[in-house]
């Protein structure tokens, strides 16, 4: 899809031709993500819809005990200190940002009295900076007032090296200034077209710093108020244990008004994902689980008990295989897998696409997965009507077997194909994970009936994913021929996911196998059009130039997405919840509330 | 006795000493990493990850970190946790209570249930009552935790909803009322648990009651016309015990984090979860801790077993 046709999009929603809703599912069928389609949108000049609330209860407080599941249990409460989203969820219960990105991509102001934009002038022409102006009247849970230094203070702390902050990517290169006591200006050194990255959802919660101001640098580990969080959120503080249990109470000061709905909240970690949907639908003892990994057919014959409801929203999570283009087992420089090496199969594009149509997403998708998961391709999302002509997937054996023996592969005596001697067999890993092992059984079903061999190893999760150098079975080092885990898109913004195309990303044992670029994968009109969207300002002209790039990947075979993963959540009929698979679950905590 | 519990403790301190070092090295040898969770997550630059390793001296070479960990274990600081950044003795003391609640009263109920039955077994070999006890304690031992567990939450807490399945260990009630909660959530893993245990006691009071009761003296007894109870009671039981006794302070140890199947079946906060939480997330001197003190409890269990079983038997002297 050109510029041109983005351009003529937008302007069909400005005049009211096409819904907005319409556009932004177009976008994510593309590859970008919701707030990145209503940044473009932001950007020229279409108001962001006005969502109506749809918050019922009248009074605050009353609704009795909100006890949610989270089967990785929060390991600690500070938000620069996360170490996965867990601890993010259970800082988010007592924090808060300015601002959250709702499911359809819209910002929605938290602690600031507006999203800022060109129009009341928040936005700086030359799209160096961003002025926030913060609610007045905000306390902390200890009664002091919530100020722009918290903001200031926020920023400092997290990007402080000798703090070891897990956000302090997001605040490094920024500079934040205090324009008077609820005014901040965020300034970037260059012309930056995604702003909305400071003190913006996850990575954004804001500290006070009456209570960190003495721990900021090197003391940041001995703050007390890591383990007993003061926030402006809607409950306060009242018990952690790690891994275990976060409780809190009403906030009976909070700034928005009727809200919170229930007067306690108790977040239970520990136990698994098939006991969490048990308790939330069929004992109905939770009215909330996280991520519900779990086959969709158990899922249902738990809902079939009436007492709960499966959650499904769409986020930019996506199940894919990587195939290797150099030489797993081979040693250069005491390296495998080395960029100096070539793959003596999948470096012909004939066996790449090959492999793109042995992989059966449809079955995959039915069998396993059900409602939690979508087969795609570029991340497509059905319905059809939304499907780039880019891109496609299809699922045809014998077109393989063709392929391949057009391209000189030529089955031996065993069934197996070889070339030059050598044999199509491939080491194909991925995590172990039930679901996973099924997916690898399928493929390799199907790899047979076109005369390839797949071999298949499963590494427990907890080294697949490490960054452990001297361990020769993570993701990072690749040494095998194919390999396949779940991507996710956990920042709203598309360039932080792609850069994991780029050459210079390459995982290597220069940069200790810590690149980006896992897949080996090189090509320069890549790292140019990823270079011109940096600092491309015009969030159109951006989204073109990542839709290419996107395009570029999957064209050239080296990746297969397999399956979209969306969010699954259980709840109990009653509960109504605002979830968002661009933020954390929490991201509306405020509004949350049981129906009567 | 006093020269040999000296002698006792003096072999221990060096066992204790070679077992940490085993320990440490086999935990500093594993893969894994506990910063990988922020590996994979693109926002965390490289240096932040470098910089928190270097912090938690993850970059020291092995034998610096083991003896930084014996100093400051020696100083009574068991370590600060990689993932929760808390002293590792918090998170430990947090645990403890549920711990002994639940696990200390398993242990106490398959007491209660082993010695009974195993005793009114052993007086009736071969009858009815027998043949049923043993069936059952092999179906007991040879089904494992999980699967009863499961079994249990499947019948109590889905279909006859009965039972809560999920452990608090917080209840917000004071009095009876907290009590009954208590029990209500508590019931399920006790029994999972007890049962397993009393199962295998059952068979080892039942033995060792079959061995005493042959002997000459309890033929005397009988024969001087003393009740069956009393016989029983007062002669066979104490010393047919012996060997028991010091089994079951043998698996007293287990109490502190044996039961970490069940733990996560009931989602029970035990020390048991703790460890297996802090391994799979390679939480090391959170395992270091934990595994340090149950190796501790080994060599003051054994020794206790040791010293129990030569004051309860005269005829076992110390040399």
């Amino acid at each position: 899809m050109q510029e041109r046709d983005l351009r003529d999009l937008i302007e069909n929603v400005r005049e009211g031709k096409l819904p907005r809703r319409s556009f932004i599912q177009q976008m994510v069928s593309l590859g970008l993500t919701a707030p990145m389609a209503s940044m473009m949108l932001m950007h020229s000049g279409v108001a962001q819809a006005q969502v109506p609330s749809t918050y019922k209860p009248t009074k605050r407080g009353g609704g009795g005990a909100l006890k949610v599941l989270w089967w990785q249990g929060a390991t600690l409460l500070q938000p620069h200190f996360a170490a996965g989203t867990k601890d993010q969820e259970g800082s988010r219960i007592f924090y808060e940002p300015l601002a959250v990105w709702d499911n359809d991509g819209n910002l929605v102001p938290v602690l600031a009295t507006e999203i800022p934009s060109r129009e009341n002038g928040g936005l700086s022409a030359d799209g160096k900076s961003v002025t926030w102006k913060l609610k007045k009247g905000v306390t902390w849970h200890d009664g002091q007032p919530f100020t722009a230094d918290d903001c200031v203070f926020t920023a400092d702390f997290a990007r402080d090296p000798a703090s070891a902050a897990v956000t302090s990517g997001v605040y490094k290169d920024v500079k934040v200034d205090k324009v008077d006591s609820h005014t901040i200006r965020v300034s970037f050194s260059k012309a930056t077209p995604f702003w909305a990255t400071a003190f913006v959802a996850a990575e954004g919660m804001i500290i006070p710093k009456h209570l960190f101001a003495p721990y900021i640098g090197g003391k940041s580990r001995e703050a007390p108020n890591n383990l007993k969080p003061v926030g402006t959120g809607p409950y306060k503080f009242v018990e952690f244990k790690p891994g275990d249990i976060v409780r809190g109470e009403i906030n009976n000061n909070y700034h928005m008004p009727n809200r919170p709905f229930f007067d306690s909240i108790e977040m239970k970690g520990g136990g698994d994902a098939a006991s969490a949907a048990r308790a939330v639908l069929q004992t109905g003892e939770y009215d909330y689980a996280w991520n519900l990994q779990v086959e969709d057919e158990v899922l249902k014959r738990m809902e079939a008990g009436g007492k709960g409801r499966v959650q499904i929203v769409s986020s930019g999570d996506i199940e894919f295989i990587q195939l290797n283009p150099t030489d797993p087992f081979t040693e250069v420089d005491g390296e495998r897998s080395s960029m100096k090496t070539k793959h003596f199969a999948f470096t012909d594009p004939a066996v790449r696409q090959a492999m793109a149509l042995l992989a059966d997403r449809k079955s995959i998708q039915e069998f396993i997965y059900g409602r939690t998961g979508i087969a795609t391709s570029n991340f497509l999302n059905n319905p059809p009507r939304f499907r780039s002509p880019n891109t496609s997937f299809e699922f045809n054996i014998d077109k393989a077997n063709q392929i391949l023996d057009g391209a000189g592969w030529k089955k031996g005596a065993d069934g197996v194909r070889e070339k030059g001697g050598k044999k199509m067999k491939f080491v194909y890993q991925t995590s172990v994970n039930g679901i996973r092992q099924k997916e690898q059984a399928i493929v390799k079903q199907a790899c047979q009936k076109a005369g390839i061999e797949l071999e298949l190893k499963s590494v427990t999760a907890a080294v697949f994913f490490s960054s452990d150098v001297a361990n020769p079975d993570t993701y990072g080092k690749f040494y095998c021929d194919m390999q396949m885990y779940t991507t996710t898109m956990t920042q709203p913004d598309a360039e932080r996911f792609m850069d994991q195309y780029l050459t210079k990303e390459i995982s290597a044992k220069a940069n200790k196998w810590q690149g980006r670029n896992i897949c080996r994968w090189s090509n320069d009109e890549y790292d140019k059009a990823f270079h011109a969207a940096e600092g491309e300002l015009d969030p159109v002209k951006r989204a073109a130039l990542f839709i290419r790039m996107n395009d570029m990947v999957i064209k050239d075979g080296v990746v297969l997405p397999l399956i979209s993963r969306p969010r699954v959540r259980g709840s109990n009929l009653k509960l109504v919840t605002r979830l968002s698979g661009w933020d954390l679950d929490f991201a509306g905590l405020q509004d949350w509330y049981r129906e009567v | 006795m006093g020269p040999y519990l000296l002698r006792r403790l003096a072999v221990a301190l060096p066992s204790l000493l070679g077992i940490s070092v085993v320990l440490f090295t086999i935990l500093a040898l594993a893969p894994g990493d506990p910063f990988e969770e922020l590996a994979t997550n693109p926002n965390v630059p490289a240096e932040v990850r470098e910089m928190l390793r270097h912090k938690f001296g993850l970059d020291d070479p092995v034998y610096l970190r083991y003896f930084h960990w014996l100093v400051a274990m020696l100083h009574g600081d068991w370590g600060f946790s990689f993932i929760s950044r808390v002293d590792v003795d918090t998170l430990i003391w947090q645990r403890v209570p549920v711990t002994l609640a639940v696990i200390g009263a398993s242990q106490l109920l398959a007491l209660a249930v082993a010695l009974p039955v195993g005793v009114i077994s052993a007086r009736k070999p071969y009858s009815w009552f027998d043949r049923i006890a043993s069936t059952l304690a092999f179906v007991g031992f040879s089904l494992p935790t999980f699967f009863t567990g499961l079994l249990l939450i499947l019948l109590f807490s889905i279909k006859l909803d009965w039972l809560p399945f999920v452990y608090r260990a917080d209840i917000a009630a004071t009095g009876w009322q907290w009590w009954w909660e208590q029990i209500r959530q508590s019931i399920m893993p006790v029994m999972v648990l007890g049962l397993f245990q009393a199962a295998s006691w059952t068979r080892y009071v039942r033995s060792s009651m079959l061995d005493v009761i042959r002997l000459d003296y309890v033929t005397t007894a009988r024969s001087k016309g003393l009740a069956e109870r009393v016989v029983i009671l007062k002669h066979v039981v104490r010393n047919a015990l012996i060997p028991v006794v010091t089994l079951v302070a043998l698996t007293m140890p287990q109490v502190f984090g044996g039961a970490i199947v069940t733990e996560q079946i009931f989602r029970i906060p035990g020390i048991g979860s703790l460890l297996i939480d802090a391994i799979l997330r390679n939480d090391t001197p959170v395992i270091m801790a934990v595994t340090f003190v149950f190796a501790c409890l080994v060599i003051v269990f054994n020794l206790i077993a040791d010293l129990l079983y030569g004051w309860l038997d005269p005829r076992i002297s110390f040399r």
